[in-house]
């Protein structure tokens, strides 16, 4: 088998304490300080840049820390797998030769652990996981074929058939249209229900209050962590946006830098 | 039937059949990751630098080919692990680092074989190779070391699709990728040094990417792309040295033109039909 890790119940889903990180004397993110409860959804909003990506790479044991530490369940995220890393779309090569199912199996890979091929059981999960997400008509589909919304389905499904308690998304609603926002939504609504923690870096602040249990307000630091109302107020936006704030018709505040092209540091 | 026959009555045609046949699939196999990974350069890069350990072992031999594949395969294991670690860790972009070592070690190996005399025939059977010398020994090799680089690959299928596909998920799911990079590293050069016989380390690249690139237009399946790249690149041997012997062209060259006429077929059927 590979690497596996008890869980100390007793310990949170996710405690992050002091975390920092440094790129060539650049700092992507200090004095990290927070914890996730078992089965909440946290979204992490904040300006380009503002180490979004950094923050979940971090969590998810794939980039090690300048200081300070990350525990899931009271140990160290490096031998754990039971974190789900959903990437950016821009980030995958669509063009592999590998349909939806091969793809959701990938996950199973560790749990698989070395010399074995997937069994029934594992079918099992796959098949369970692609309902879930409501993709099964498309498990023999050729990657490329998807459209935004059913690529994103399709890593969720590969984050279930892992059996992951903590899923990481990184921006997964951007580039897709309305409808199939509202689908992922509706789906991270469901995963509540099998007590899986979700943690997701958005642009949309609307979406966060909507959507989401707890707001982390992200710019290298954390500004403000907490309920929608108590995180989205115009002084705490402000101090984490600077200038790239306006007001909406309505009254409601939106950051004016959408997208996200500088963060795949 | 006779004009198929005819060449096989020749035993160093049958042997040259069999080696470029297994050869064919060995590198195929080891391509389909070479193609999907991007590694193309890397493998070009690797066979060149090979050329001074076999120029070595072709002087302390004094001339002798067997002990060649066991001077290649030490070569090229050391070599693939060095450009892996110098392009990890280079402050120069990796691609011109492998330039650098790769002509600079290539530019030793002509050096070292240039200093015996029938140096013009060995180095070019060193560059293109030469199926049609390949020893019944030769071939015991080839068969045993080809039969250990697909079994590792077929060991480690699922770890080397995950890796290749999607890196960050192998590494949360605690895979254990430098040591996964570093196998596939060595699997290529195990192949290098047992295709050195058949193509020769010029026209090595072509082996390892061509029939792998071929399938990849294809299909959308992996497996489905390593046993079409296995069925490209046999039956470019198989043809490559039919017509090596009636057109009477060199063995390694006419392989590989075969093969690129299949990649052609393919690109025009998938572009045009």
């Amino acid at each position: 088998m590979y690497p596996h890790t008890h869980h100390q119940t007793n310990q949170p889903i996710l405690d992050v304490s002091h975390l920092a990180v440094h790129y060539n004397g650049h700092v992507a993110l200090e004095d990290i300080t927070f914890h996730l409860h078992e089965g909440e959804r946290v979204a992490v909003v904040g300006p380009n840049g503002a180490g979004k990506s950094t923050l979940i790479k971090a969590i998810a044991g794939v980039l090690q820390p300048s200081s300070g530490d990350v525990n899931i369940y009271g140990s160290h995220p490096d031998k754990h797998v039971c974190i789900g890393y959903i990437p950016q779309r821009s980030q995958v090569d669509w063009n592999f030769p590998v349909t939806v199912a091969d793809v959701v199996m990938m996950g199973r890979s560790a749990k698989l652990g070395p010399f074995n091929w997937p069994r029934k059981k594992d079918w099992e999960f796959v098949n369970h996981a692609l309902e879930t997400v409501e993709i099964s008509n498309l498990a023999s589909r050729q990657i490329s074929q998807l459209s935004g919304g059913q690529q994103q389905r399709m890593f969720i499904a590969r984050a279930i058939a892992q059996e992951s308690e903590l899923m990481l998304m990184d921006e997964p609603l951007t580039g897709l249209d309305a409808p199939s926002q509202d689908g992922i939504l509706n789906l991270l609504d469901r995963l509540k229900a099998e007590k899986v923690t979700v943690m997701v870096a958005t642009h949309d602040l609307d979406q966060a209050a909507s959507h989401f249990d707890r707001i982390m307000l992200l710019n290298h630091r954390i500004v403000a962590f907490g309920v929608p109302q108590e995180v989205l107020k115009t002084e705490k936006l402000l101090e984490a946006y600077g200038g790239r704030l306006r007001s909406t018709e309505n009254g409601n505040v939106v950051a004016v830098d959408d997208c996200c092209d500088d963060e795949h540091v | 039937m006779s004009f198929l026959l005819t060449p096989l009555q020749y035993e160093f045609m049958q042997r040259g059949m069999i080696a470029a046949v297994l050869v064919g699939i060995v590198c195929a196999i080891v391509g389909t990751f070479v193609v999907l990974r991007g590694m193309a350069f890397f493998g070009d890069a690797l066979a060149h630098t090979i050329l001074p350990g076999i120029a070595l072992g072709y002087l302390v031999s004094g001339g002798a080919r067997e002990p060649l594949f066991w001077w290649a395969l030490g070569t090229a294991i050391v070599a693939s692990l060095g450009i892996g670690a110098i392009s990890k860790n280079s402050q120069i972009k990796e691609d011109t680092a492998i330039g650098i070592i790769f002509a600079g070690m290539f530019a030793l190996g002509i050096a070292l074989i240039s200093t015996v005399r029938s140096y013009a025939v060995d180095l070019s059977h060193f560059l293109f190779g030469d199926v049609l010398s390949v020893s019944a020994q030769s071939l015991w090799l080839i068969l045993l070391f080809g039969g250990i680089v697909l079994f590792t690959i077929f060991a480690f299928y699922k770890e080397f699709a995950t890796l290749s596909f999607d890196p960050i998920l192998a590494a949360t799911l605690r895979l254990p990728v430098d040591l996964l990079n570093n196998l596939l590293l060595v699997l290529i050069a195990v192949t290098v040094a047992v295709s050195l016989q058949t193509v020769g380390v010029a026209l090595m690249v072509a082996m390892l990417v061509t029939p792998a690139a071929t399938a990849y237009l294809l299909t959308n399946r992996l497996s489905k792309m390593m046993l079409l790249a296995a069925i490209f690149a046999s039956l470019s041997g198989v043809i490559g040295l039919y017509l090596s012997y009636y057109l009477s062209i060199a063995s390694g060259a006419a392989i590989v033109l075969t093969a690129t006429v299949f990649f052609m077929v393919a690109f025009g059927w998938r572009r045009y039909l």
